[in-house]
């Protein structure tokens, strides 16, 4: 195990700093002055462009800007935007709010989607096992962003049984829009549970437990379930990191003030320092979630540490 | 090596699919001699399937709409006159009509060249990169799989919405060739690892193994024996990631950094409607339509396909 875990983090390193230099030298070195494209049709002053020159470093050789922006990552320095508020700030306000609206998604997802899964799975081949696979097909084909205006006129404007859109109505205004963000890897853990269950009830233990007379509950619940669950459990962890990109969309769409919302309106505002330095923060979220399930996957499954 | 990316999305295939080069035995029975290959099984499996056939009609027809849309509007989506604006569908407009008073309906059949043409311009790029340096790595392993691994790690942990957001924002013009280019850049690192495994498997085989005693070149193994016998999940996944691909293309449209106006297309329309879902939710149902419908037969193609191309897993 612990070799295992030292070989995972050590080809964490690298990919890490792989994909920090990638965005680094995307948004950076591209043709062009990156400072100008970061302001949009700004007409940027030249005391402006020369301040940023110098807190981008943009005058040291590359490698040289890089560590020193990667420094400034770790201290929580994201830099700032064009009216020289720190990102970090704006990260600070925004994200309990999409951390509350991931959470309550994954909750969703987690409940409704196992339970899916385990009723196809049990039958397979059924009733509801094809209820469950056509309807899951169907959220996996829908763009997230049609089924969120969809559900807001359905359920918000003209059912009006959610808030339409903003936070002001406490937790009730986070329901539609984390059904909404969840709703893909709900159909993803769904097929996933199905998937896995139908595979281990075919298994040689699960014989051996009906032949020693256990009820089919009990079979199906214990022995059955907690080897069924290593997949999906996994598939949520890393679904944590997903959920926070996929918020972007969905905050767009109900207006929630979270993270990906201020995604959206940097892009609109053309505040390309505020984009580039959330979207870096979320791809980091998504690296560690990613590093996390590796680990996770060793623990539940010991067969991953000794290959 | 353990690979969260494709192992968990169901909806991919298997990485370590296996056993694609042998005859599929067990379920398929041969009705004749010669009937053996597997693609010959799979399209008189597939000949059978109404799911298959749906998808493929709507496939076809998007295409057909794609490349000709004057066959189905007569209209010229650009011909817009203010004193018809935000009309409700009706005989003359049976899309409605949009702000400006264009005629929706002809929008929309214009809006399928650009969301198709990206789709499949991006898959057809993305795969044969995949295919390329996938089958390079798979095949040769050592110091070049490694190599070629630790790169794709990297590019496979930027999303590709997160990474088009960051890269699309820093364009003033975006066409179709910048938001192509850019989902190309980061839409290949999953499919290059599929065709890596799959590749992996394939070399394992008997006549790979009768091919190199005969003295027959590398290039030309991997060309004649192992390639054929590893694209099945590679054409599974493909298919899927055209839709996947659409889906992207109206989601970074949608957030303002895909395509531009005065460029037709579906995200850039549902975009444009998100303000008026009250007072005209005609002018998010249709483009939305369109699209889900897109996605979706490419996404129940590949499940077809994959039903048809893997056995074992019916």
């Amino acid at each position: 195990m612990g070799r295992y875990l030292a070989r995972r983090v050590l080809q964490f390193i690298p990919v890490f700093f792989g994909a920090t230099l990638l965005i680094f030298v995307m948004v950076w070195v591209i043709p062009g002055d990156p400072i100008r494209a970061l302001g949009g049709d700004r007409r940027l002053s030249e005391s402006v462009v020369q301040a940023m020159r110098a807190q981008f470093n943009l005058d040291d050789p590359l490698f040289i800007q890089y560590f020193k922006y990667i420094g400034g990552v770790f201290r929580g320095d994201f830099g700032t935007d064009f009216s020289g508020r720190p990102v970090l700030d704006l990260m600070q306000q925004r994200l309990p709010v999409t951390i509350r609206l991931a959470l309550l998604a994954f909750v969703f997802e987690v409940i409704i989607g196992i339970i899916a899964g385990i009723v196809a799975g049990i039958r397979k081949g059924g009733f509801l096992d094809n209820l469950v696979l056509t309807s899951t097909l169907v959220v996996i084909a829908i763009p997230i962003f049609v089924l969120g205006f969809v559900a807001q006129i359905v359920f918000g404007v003209q059912l009006g049984w959610f808030p339409v859109s903003g936070i002001r109505q406490g937790w009730t205004s986070y329901l539609l829009p984390a059904i909404v963000l969840g709703s893909l890897s709900l159909a993803y853990i769904a097929r996933l549970t199905r998937a896995s269950l139908a595979e281990n009830l075919r298994a040689d233990y699960v014989r051996t437990a009906t032949a020693k007379g256990l009820s089919r509950r009990r079979v199906v619940g214990v022995h059955t379930l907690r080897n069924s669950m290593i997949p999906v459990v996994t598939f949520l962890a890393i679904d944590l990191g997903g959920l926070m990109g996929g918020a972007i969309i969905t905050e767009t769409i109900f207006n929630i003030p979270g993270l990906g919302r201020a995604v959206f309106e940097g892009v609109q505002g053309q505040e390309g320092t505020v984009v580039v330095g959330i979207v870096t923060f979320l791809v980091i979220v998504y690296m560690v979630a990613n590093l996390l399930v590796d680990v996770l996957y060793a623990v539940l499954d010991p067969r991953i540490r000794y290959e | 090596m353990s690979d969260p990316g494709i192992r968990s999305d169901e909806i991919a295939v298997e990485p370590d699919v296996d056993g694609e080069a042998v005859v599929p035995d067990g379920e398929l029975e041969p009705t004749s001699e010669r009937a053996g290959s597997l693609w010959a099984d799979a399209w008189r499996q597939l000949r059978r399937k109404p799911l298959f056939l749906i998808s493929a009609g709507l496939i076809v027809l998007m295409v057909v709409i794609a490349i000709w849309p004057g066959l189905f509007t007569s209209v010229d989506p650009r011909d817009c006159r203010l004193e018809n604006s935000l009309l409700r569908p009706s005989a003359e407009h049976w899309f409605g009509t949009d702000l400006q008073g264009c005629d929706y309906y002809a929008l929309t059949i214009h809006g399928a060249r650009v969301s198709i043409s990206i789709g499949i311009l991006v898959t057809i790029f993305a795969t044969l990169i995949a295919i390329v340096f996938g089958s390079i790595a798979g095949y040769y392993g050592g110091v070049i799989d490694s190599i070629i691994a630790r790169i794709t790690d990297i590019w496979f942990a930027i999303p590709v919405i997160l990474g088009g957001i960051v890269i699309l924002n820093l364009f003033r013009q975006r066409g179709v060739l910048q938001v192509s280019f850019v989902l190309i850049l980061l839409g290949w690192p999953t499919m290059l690892r599929l065709v890596r495994s799959s590749v992996l498997s394939a070399k394992e085989m008997d006549y790979v193994d009768a091919a190199r005693a005969l003295g027959i070149k590398n290039a030309r193994i991997i060309r004649r024996h192992i390639l054929p016998n590893s694209l099945a999940p590679v054409i599974v996944y493909a298919t899927i990631t055209v839709g996947v691909i659409i889906s992207a293309e109206a989601a970074l449209s949608f957030l303002g950094v895909g395509l531009q106006l005065p460029s037709i297309s579906w995200g850039l329309m549902i975009s444009e409607a998100q303000n008026r879902i009250r007072s005209a939710p005609h002018l998010l149902l249709f483009p939305g339509l369109f699209l889900s419908v897109t996605v979706f037969s490419f996404i129940l193609m590949g499940d077809a396909l994959r039903d048809a191309l893997d056995p074992r897993l019916r």
